[in-house]
Parts: C-alpha cells; structure tokens; sequence
C-alpha cells in the first residue's frame, strides 16, 4: 500500500459547508493523513472548475484514490465518479464524505463539534478508499417494452407517448376500463372543458394503438429484476367474458337482474349491474361478470346473460390468466383515493342523506350520471335552492392528513358554477384558504366571486339538521366561525358538499414493496429527487407520474406522464445501461459448502454447485445487499464496494481521535487493517 | 440545539462527549439522516455515520470492532420492518443485533449501548430523534473506554484455503 496516493477534497458547498465547518482546517489536518498526497478545499467542488481541480491531481501528482468531502453521495456520488473516470482513474476508487447533510446542516450551532466531526467522516473516508478495488460496472442491454401501471390520464399520457416514439407499452390497469378518475368527472377546471370529450379520444388511441397491449381487470403481482431487464408477473383476472366474441352490445347488461351500488365508478350515488361496464365509453368495451354480486355465481341459477347473448361471449367457467412480462422499463401511475369523510362524523356524511362527497357530485352533475346531470338532493327529485361547499375535508387537518390536496379549492369554484348553472341556487363556499396557484386559476376564482358565490372563510364546526332558529327547519344548518367577520353563524342549507381530500391508494405501501421503491409515511411514492429528479425513484428504471407521487390536477399528472415517457425514452435511446457493480462473490477455494448463505438470499441467487461442494452467486440475480456475506461463518463472501476491510478501515478511520488519545488511552497509532 | 454537558449526566464524561459508530442503510436510514441535513434538524454531534448497502450487510464483528476501538455506543438503522430494499435484511438485522445484546451483556457491556432502529427515508425526525434519545441513554451510561479493559485485540483469523491446508 506504500504507493497509494490519495487527494482530498473538502468542498465549502458556498455557505452551505463553510459556514459551519472550518473547511479549511478540514483540509489542512487531512494533509497529515497517512498515504494523503494532496488535500485542498474549494469553493463549489460540482462546479466545472472544481471538477478540473480534481481531474488535474489525478494526472498530474498520480492520484490512485480520491476522497471528496461534500454533500450525499446520493447528491453528487455519479459527479465525481465522473471526474475520476474522465481522469483515468476507476470510478469506484472514490470516495466521498458526506460534511454537508451528516455535519455541517445538523450542527450549526457548534462549530467546533462540526468541524470534529467532518475531521472524523473524511478520516474514515480516506481509510475506506484505501481498501477500495477498482470496479467494472455491469453493462446490460435495455429491453425495449416499458411497462406502464395505471390508465389514469397520467399512464395513458405516459403509454401514448412511448407508443408514439415506436416502442411497445404494455398498460395495466385494476378497473375494467382505463380511464381513471378523470373518466369520473363532468368538467375540468378553470376551462370548464368536458372532461370525457377531451379524454376518451387519448383513451381510444390506448385502446387501438398497434404499440400499446391493454391488460384492463389486471394486477401486477410480482416484479423481479432490475433496469432493462424486469420480470412481471401480471394476474388477468377472468372476466367471464370471451372478448374475441364479444361486441359489447350490451344486451347482457339489459338483460341482468342483479342491481348493486356502483361504488367505484358512480363512487355509490348510482347502481350498476352484475354483468357491467363501468361507462359508455369505456376502453376496452367488453363488460366483466362481478362474481360477488352475480346471482349464478352466488346461487346457482339465471344465466340471463348467458341466454341473451348474441354471439355466445359469456364464458362463466373462464379461470384467472397469469401473464409473465419482460420489461425494460415501469412507469407507476396507480392514482389516489378519496379521504372517507365518515371519520369526521361531525359533518353528517352517511348520517345525513343530503351531505354528499365532491366525488358523488361530480357523478351527479355528469351528463352520463345517475341523475342525468340534474342537481337534485338524494330523493332524486328536489333540486336544492341553496348549497354549501365545505373544504379542506380531511386535508390540512392534523387529525387526518396535514397536507393540502391541491385540487379542492379550484373543483370547488367549479361546482359552483355548475351549481349556478344548473339551479340558480345560492351557493356558500367554506374555505380556510383559497389556493389559486398556476394558470388561469385566479382569473377563474374572480370569475366565480363575479357569479355571486358566497365566501366564508372558517373551519365548519358541524353540519347538523337540529334546527334551532326558525328558517332552520327541514335544513341543513352549518355551524360555522366565519373569521373574517369573527362570529359564529349558523347558514342553512339544502344540499352539503364535502371537498373530500386526496389520499394514497389503500393499498399503496404494499404496491411500493412490490415495486422496491420507496414511500412517505402517508403512503405516496417517493421521487428520487424534490426538484430535480421529481418522476424518477430511487429504484433505476421505475418512474411515478400523477397523484401516486402527492395530491395534483390534471395538467400536473399529464405534465408527470410525458416526463415519465421523456425518461424512459432516454434509457432506451442509451440501448444499454450500466448497473452497479455491487455483488457478492464467493471464494470458491475457501467456501467449505455449509449452505448457510443459500438460504439467507433474498433472491435465491446463491446456488450449491453439488460437484465442487460450494456456493456459487449468480451475479444476474444478486443485487448486493451482503446479508450473505454478514452470514458466512468462514468469512469467504466478499461483498464489492463494501467488503469487510472497507469497512473495519472506516471504522478505524471514524474513531481516529479515540484511538489516538483524546482522554482515552493510546494503544497504537492507526495502522492499516490486517486483511484475513 | 443546545450543549449538553455530558458530566451532569455521569461526571465520569469530564469534557468529552459519547462517540456513537452509526450503520446506515442506503436506502432508508441513510436518507432520513439527508433529509435530516435538508430539512436542518439539529441532533447531537455523537454520530459518525457509516453507509452499508443494508442493514442485512452488519457484521456483528463491526459493532464489536466499533465498540473495541472507542466507541461508546453503535447505533443500527434500516428500513422499517416489511419495507427492506432488499426485501427482508433488516429481520436478519433485528436477529444478529438481537444475539449480539446478549452476547454484549454477558460480556459486561450494556446491551443499551448497541440499538437497532427504524426509518424511513422519508423520515428525518425519526432519525433525529432516535440519535438524540440513544446518545441520552449512552450519557447516562458513561464512556466505555472498553479498549483500555481489553487484551491486545487477537490478530485475525485466518480461514486457510484448501491448497494452504493440503500443503502446510
């Protein structure tokens, strides 16, 4: 090890490092370091200048490690690996330090203790890269087919996209027709746009797209593999139907005599058949057989279907078809879900037969609703003559979810134009704050005041129907602080909507296990980086687009669906992609064959070659997460990039200080670690 | 954030602080103690953080070597139970810290001084807090100063391969 020379780089990061971290001592005291050729701090280190600074060391004093003191290496680790490939030197020969988000942001308060411990992370850095080895990444070609979860607007604008630039998209969506919440919906604000016409054309195109395959009334059940090269095994769920017959005429669905509440479409303001399509217009046509409320299914005789079918398409013995996919790329479009506003029982909802959810009204003013589009309350028949619209029903509420869904506020001043449009009734909007941002949205919110909608600016306390005053009487009465005149008001009303929040999908966590990528505490996807990475995930190759990643409207989640498509096209466009050369490897001559690391893998990647009597890791499968090595009893896994000399120097390295006095007894002076 | 004076905790601290070794997964932990940084969560300047690819990787023979050169605690941090990046290596975490706790108490080493926690990348507070409270507990403990108890720590063994074995 006498010939290694290693550079140190201790970046001020502007402020953001020197402001806390005497950066300058940092590099000073790194020169003393053993094997430390060159230590140097500098302003920004990323910076293009910075960058030369380094690659000019490793040419011209012969650096054979670099360390770089700066920010995460999940920030700027591909930076400078950069900087030293283009130098000449292996990229996995670098090392960083990370003083900026573990010192210097955490412990402004203390200069001293930051400074102290940056001297204590770059000692440990420069001992680590010491026992680093040089790494060839793995180089994979890219398959060509993206997989795309979720046919909302946001996956159908990502499917289309990809579509169109000549690659195959395979989309799959849980429904029986992609469409999503959009589908839902009557108007789109501010523009007041039909939101069906603009959206069935895009659903279409998915539809008959000779690039796209529809897998509807499907589920991704498992995901193995890695960038370029997913596995995913899809369930078809049996639709009971034969689509290669079927015309979706609809006679079927005339004919049965099985009524339930429709509550994912008509979101339970309307029914639906057991033999069902969700929509006129929905893509694919064919209706599905819903074997729970299907009364040959539960009690063994109708078969109405059956009988009225024309081209004899009813297929009640169809079973569940698993489909095995190979995928270069995923885009996760999986969508949100409506906050249950049965947990504020204040508010009535279930309770009270005229408070209804902004998703049931939505159902009520569409055209193609149960209603036909009329505003009436829920006997069908009388039409309110005055309506309040609650907000912030279940967001920004510490009780149930603190953020703001984002989309309230606007869907909220579009009902009440189409309130007004639809009755001439009186309209009350309880806000807690208005939230107008983007484009054209303010300009709409000045056009509803212009229409006469009232503004109450407070949290309602209740929706009651207890009258207490007269005019109270056969009302809703909403009890309210109305803060901007700073009293209490009871408003009575005949129809109450409740702004229901965003929220992840039920099932969201587990669709992020599946996945392997990451999610919040309140279960939405979380993207690689905030601002600058905002549809990628930590997991290469897996992309989030639309409300799975936070509350957003249509222009957002249509915005996230074409970047999802410009990032899988990127990759594709590369035609190979380089993986990280993280894995385990087995000393062959030293494994005495116990099986112990077999059974530790998560991915059975380590195979008992029975003629040798050893273990053997299958680099393909493996993905390096060194339980194996942690677990072998002879100590003969290696774990690239993390192997136990690695890390025992950085250990060594980080208590540098304790080991070499500090109050506590000396031993030795640092030495480099014995390797077994 | 204000300094705590380790010796009101135990005057056997005088002027120094707890050393705590941090093992870190990539994927969870690592990232809560980013966001800890982005987001300018104080917490105590005890922790020096080293990235493992997950907590599956931890070698009981880290924390010990963590503990033989001079630190006084080693605090563990991975994914939540169920949410592993590679599936399921914090359980062999939780297994291995489990025994090793043990081991360590047996040893006359208070098995307080080696935690294993929970975060997800999403959560800096936790991370925060979790350093705080360990480095509170450690405080109250004392320094370990296990080096200056020990023996010369055994050169380590070496697994011969089968040539070396055959051949002497």
């Amino acid at each position: 090890m006498t010939e290694e020379r290693v550079g140190v780089y201790v970046c001020h990061c502007g402020h953001n490092i020197a402001g806390t971290v005497d950066v300058e001592a940092v590099a000073q005291w790194a020169q003393t370091l053993p094997y430390v050729a060159v230590a140097r701090d500098y302003r920004f280190m990323c910076s293009s200048l910075g960058q030369e600074l380094i690659e000019k060391d490793i040419k011209e004093l012969g650096l054979t490690r670099v360390v770089v003191a700066a920010c995460s290496p999940h920030m700027h680790e591909p930076t400078f690996r950069g900087v030293s490939a283009r130098a000449g030197l292996n990229p996995y020969l670098m090392e960083m330090a990370n003083i900026r988000e573990h010192a210097s942001w955490v412990h402004r308060d203390d200069m001293a203790a930051a400074t102290d411990k940056a001297k204590a992370l770059v000692a440990g850095a420069v001992r680590r890269a010491l026992e680093l080895k040089p790494l060839e990444p793995f180089k994979a070609a890219i398959k060509e087919t993206t997989l795309v979860v979720g046919g909302g607007i946001a996956g159908i604008t990502a499917a289309l996209e990809i579509a169109n630039a000549g690659y195959p998209v395979v989309m799959v969506e849980r429904e029986p027709s992609i469409g999503g919440h959009m589908a839902q919906l009557d108007k789109t604000f501010p523009t007041l746009d039909c939101s069906a016409c603009i959206l069935t054309p895009k659903m279409f195109d998915v539809g008959t797209h000779p690039n796209i395959t529809l897998l509807t009334y499907s589920e991704v059940e498992q995901v193995d593999g890695y960038v370029g090269n997913f596995t995913v095994r899809v369930r078809k769920k049996a639709r009971k139907i034969n689509t290669d017959v079927c015309t979706g005429c609809g006679d079927c669905w005339s004919r049965c005599p099985a009524k339930v509440v429709d509550e994912v479409f008509e979101a339970g303001l309307g029914y639906r058949t057991a033999v069902y399509r969700p929509f006129p217009q929905a893509v694919p046509k064919y209706p599905v057989i819903d074997v729970e409320s299907c009364i040959y299914f539960q009690k063994g005789t109708c078969r109405a279907c059956e009988k009225f079918c024309p081209t004899g398409a009813i297929s009640f013995d169809q079973e569940d078809e698993v489909i095995v996919l190979s995928v270069g790329n995923i885009v996760l479009a999986t969508g949100y879900k409506t906050f249950d506003p049965r947990q504020i029982p204040q508010y009535g909802y279930g309770r009270l037969a005229n408070v209804f959810t902004s998703m049931e009204f939505e159902r009520m003013v569409n055209a193609a609703g149960p209603t036909g589009g009329k505003v009436v309350l829920r006997d069908g028949v009388t039409t309110p003559k005055s309506v309040g619209i609650i907000h912030c029903v279940g967001s920004r509420d510490h009780r149930f979810n603190r953020y703001c869904s984002a989309t309230c506020c606007m869907a909220a001043l579009k009902f009440s134009h189409l309130v007004k449009e639809r009755t001439n009734a009186e309209v009350y909007q309880f806000y807690i704050d208005m939230r107008a941002s983007f484009k054209d949205y303010e300009e709409f919110y000045v056009r509803i005041l212009d229409e006469g909608a009232h503004m109450v600016r407070g949290r309602v306390a209740e929706v009651t129907d207890a009258a207490r005053q007269p005019g109270e009487e056969g009302k809703l009465i909403i009890q309210v602080e109305d803060t901007l005149i700073g009293r209490q008001r009871r408003i009575p009303v005949d129809m109450v909507i409740l702004m229901v929040g965003m929220e992840p999908q039920e099932d969201a966590v587990e669709i992020s296990h599946l996945f392997g990528i990451g999610c919040s505490t309140a279960g939405f996807f979380t993207e690689r980086h905030p601002k600058l990475d905002p549809v990628a995930t930590m997991t290469d190759g897996i992309f989030i687009c639309g409300a799975c990643q936070g509350p957003k409207d249509i222009p957002e989640s249509v915005g996230q669906g074409a970047a999802t498509a410009a990032r899988v096209l990127s990759l594709i466009g590369q035609k190979e992609v380089e993986i990280e050369p993280i894995r385990a490897q087995i000393d062959e001559s030293r494994c005495s064959g116990c099986r112990v690391c077999n059974t530790m893998c998560p991915y059975s990647a380590i195979d008992y070659i029975e003629e040798l009597g050893v273990s053997r890791v299958n680099p393909a499968l493996c993905k390096g997460c060194g339980t194996c090595v942690a677990a072998c009893p002879s100590q003969v896994i290696t774990g690239q990039h993390f192997t136990y000399e690695a890390i025992m120097a950085q250990i060594e390295g980080l208590l540098y200080d304790v080991r070499s006095g500090n109050g506590h007894k000396t031993v030795a002076e640092p030495q480099p670690v014995e390797v077994a | 954030m204000s300094k705590t004076n380790f010796s009101e905790l135990n005057p056997a601290w005088g002027d120094r602080q707890p050393i705590l070794v941090g093992f870190l997964c990539n994927w969870c932990s690592y990232r809560a103690a980013d966001l800890a940084g982005t987001s300018r969560l104080g917490y105590p300047a005890t922790l020096r953080d080293i990235r493992i690819m997950c907590t599956g990787r931890l070698d009981p023979a880290f924390v010990l070597k963590a503990l033989r050169e001079g630190a006084d605690g080693v605090l563990v941090m991975g994914c939540h139970p169920g949410q592993c990046h590679y599936q399921e290596g914090n359980y062999k975490a939780m297994r291995r810290i489990a025994l090793l706790r043990r081991t360590l108490a047996q040893l006359g080493v208070h098995p307080d001084r080696v935690q294993l926690a929970w975060a997800s990348a999403a959560q800096g507070t936790i991370f925060t807090e979790k350093v705080a409270a360990m480095t509170d507990v450690v405080g109250r403990l004392g320094p370990l100063e296990w080096r200056d108890t020990i023996e010369d720590p055994a050169p380590q063994m070496k697994v011969l391969s089968l040539e070396e074995v055959a051949h002497g």
